[in-house]
């Protein structure tokens, strides 16, 4: 579990995270939801530490981040993974030796042949076991964020986040890869947390969403309550896509959103 | 001015506290060696080659008072390139080469998060990514300034030979003239020195870089400049205090 308590940031005069507090559950695909500027990256770069909150602190576990030694913070991040908002492959390897980096760095005791092993897995777990030779220039982005993610679970972390897993991804690519993202999750038990404006996968894997509206946290809950919360800036941002808007006005009418879903696949 | 100074004495302290482990580092500075090493031979020995057949015509045609010995030509290129022009002129090529390079590659993996990656695994990037660069740097500059003295002392002797300026007699019997090692020591010296200005100068310039690939294309111009200026300025200071 990560608790966010009070996190304010500024760059320069211009306060950008106002008092952020908030928990992000183990176990759990939880999603941090806000319009373009509100600060959702700023916010996950001073979870990782990346950035330095100017008050407030992260606690991970009960260990606290924030201000600790750096031998403790090391020792945290180390059970990071991250997927970057463009991937961050390392250009100057291969697809291969880009997963297998984490385990050299962080697991020296390994074997080569336990990381080749690992490294198969986890391009497997992802569908990209063809492609460990290639070079990151030679991937399409789909393929990069998936490698991405690979690298990122290489070293079995106990803390996940992702920016934007599927900006700019067509909606099938982008749902397969909140699929992956919510299987892994479940299936090893970590604390996931995904940043988005995808109102796709809020309802898709949205297990727990903040929303964040100016810096602020507005509204937190499930995916479930999230159609009928009563925050105006949260709803005026869910009900902009007219997509949404159609589910809603079918659910309303006594139809499920699991109907839906399912009625594409019964055609074909 | 002073900021920056300190910002860079800041940066080199950051690279050397938690370091990774040792056969990592070495390894990369092996293969950062390796890399600025080859890359660079060709473009050193096309440049040293003619810097010392220019030096052996242009004394040959100064050199016309009958009373001086021709052998004089030989020992004034000898002198010449190992104390001044081998090692200054190729650690001020390799500025532009190594340098852009270096700040080039680090300024771009800062822009595409590539080492916000690595420290968000646990990993000190400025000692995996900056402290090889600098120690391939001075692993390999001493060696390319000792094959710039060879090939300018070559492309002297070639010059002045076949322009039909002196015998090769005269050239060499000038080149063994009073020879002093410890130029050579000096030299070296300076090539280790210009290394380190080069290389940290240029990551420095590469590794806070901010913005995008323009931003890239000018971290690796400033680096170039900036480099070049801290080896003619490293070079004086050295001059004056060691010999
Ligand atoms: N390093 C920085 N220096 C100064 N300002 C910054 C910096 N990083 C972010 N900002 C500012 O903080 C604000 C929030 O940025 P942030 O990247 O968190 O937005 P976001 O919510 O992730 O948006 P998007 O959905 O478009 O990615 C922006 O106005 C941005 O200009
Ligand atoms: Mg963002």
């Amino acid at each position: 579990m990560i608790e966010i308590h009070n996190v304010h940031k500024s760059f320069g005069d211009a306060p950008i995270l106002k008092g952020v507090t908030c928990t992000f559950e183990t176990g759990k695909c939880n999603l941090v939801l806000g319009g373009s500027g509100t600060g959702k990256s700023v916010l996950l770069k001073c979870i990782v530490g990346l950035l330095k909150p100017d008050i407030g602190s992260i606690t991970f576990d009960g260990t606290i981040f924030t201000n600790n030694k750096v031998e403790i913070r090391q020792e945290i991040r180390k059970q990071i993974g991250m997927l970057f908002q463009a991937s961050a492959l390392f250009d100057s390897m291969n697809v291969f030796e880009n997963v297998e980096f984490p385990l050299k760095m962080l697991t020296p005791d390994m074997s080569r042949a336990e990381r080749r092993d690992r490294v198969e897995f986890c391009l497997k777990r992802v569908g990209l076991e063809a492609a460990g030779n290639k070079m990151p220039s030679e991937l399409s982005g789909g393929m990069k964020k998936r490698v991405g993610i690979a690298r990122a679970i290489a070293p079995n972390c106990t803390y996940l986040f992702c920016d934007e897993p599927n900006s700019g991804l067509d909606p099938l690519t982008s749902i397969k890869i909140d699929e992956l993202i919510y299987e892994i999750t479940h299936e090893y038990n970590i604390t996931t947390v995904i940043i988005t404006h995808d109102m796709n996968s809020v309802v898709e894997i949205g297990d727990h969403i903040v929303y964040l509206h100016k810096g602020q946290k507005l509204w937190d809950g499930t995916k479930d309550e999230i159609l009928n919360a009563q925050v105006p800036e949260l709803k005026e941002f869910i009900f902009s896509s007219s997509l949404v808007r159609a589910a809603k006005r079918i659910e309303m009418e006594g139809g499920s959103l699991e109907e839906i879903r399912q009625e594409p696949s019964k055609d074909i | 001015m002073v900021k920056v100074f300190g910002q860079f004495l800041l940066f080199l302290q950051s690279m050397l506290v938690r370091t990774e482990r040792v056969k990592v580092i070495w390894n990369r500075t092996l293969d950062e060696a390796v890399l600025i090493g080859i890359d660079s031979i060709l473009i050193v020995s096309i440049v040293s080659a003619f810097i010392g057949a220019v030096t052996c015509v242009q004394i040959a045609y100064n050199l016309i008072n009958p009373l001086i010995p021709k052998s004089t030509i030989g020992y004034m290129v000898r002198e010449m390139t190992i104390l001044e022009l081998a090692p200054t002129i190729t650690s001020i090529v390799l500025a532009g080469k190594v340098g852009s390079s270096i700040a080039g590659g680090l300024g771009t993996m800062r822009i595409t998060e590539q080492i916000d990656a690595l420290e968000v695994m646990g990993i000190n990037s400025s000692n995996y990514l900056v402290l090889p660069r600098i120690l391939g740097s001075i692993i390999t500059f001493p060696l390319l300034v000792i094959l710039a003295m060879v090939l300018s002392i070559l492309g002297g002797y070639l010059a002045g030979t076949l322009s039909g300026a002196m015998t090769a007699q005269e050239y060499v019997e000038g080149i063994r003239d009073t020879f002093i090692p410890y130029n050579i020591v000096f030299a070296l010296i300076k090539s280790v020195v210009f290394a380190f200005l080069v290389s940290a100068i240029s990551a420095y310039r590469g590794y806070f870089t901010v913005g995008g690939a323009l931003e890239v294309g000018a971290s690796s111009t400033t680096a170039v400049t900036h480099s070049i200026i801290a080896i003619l300025i490293g070079d004086f200071v050295l001059a004056y205090t060691l010999l």
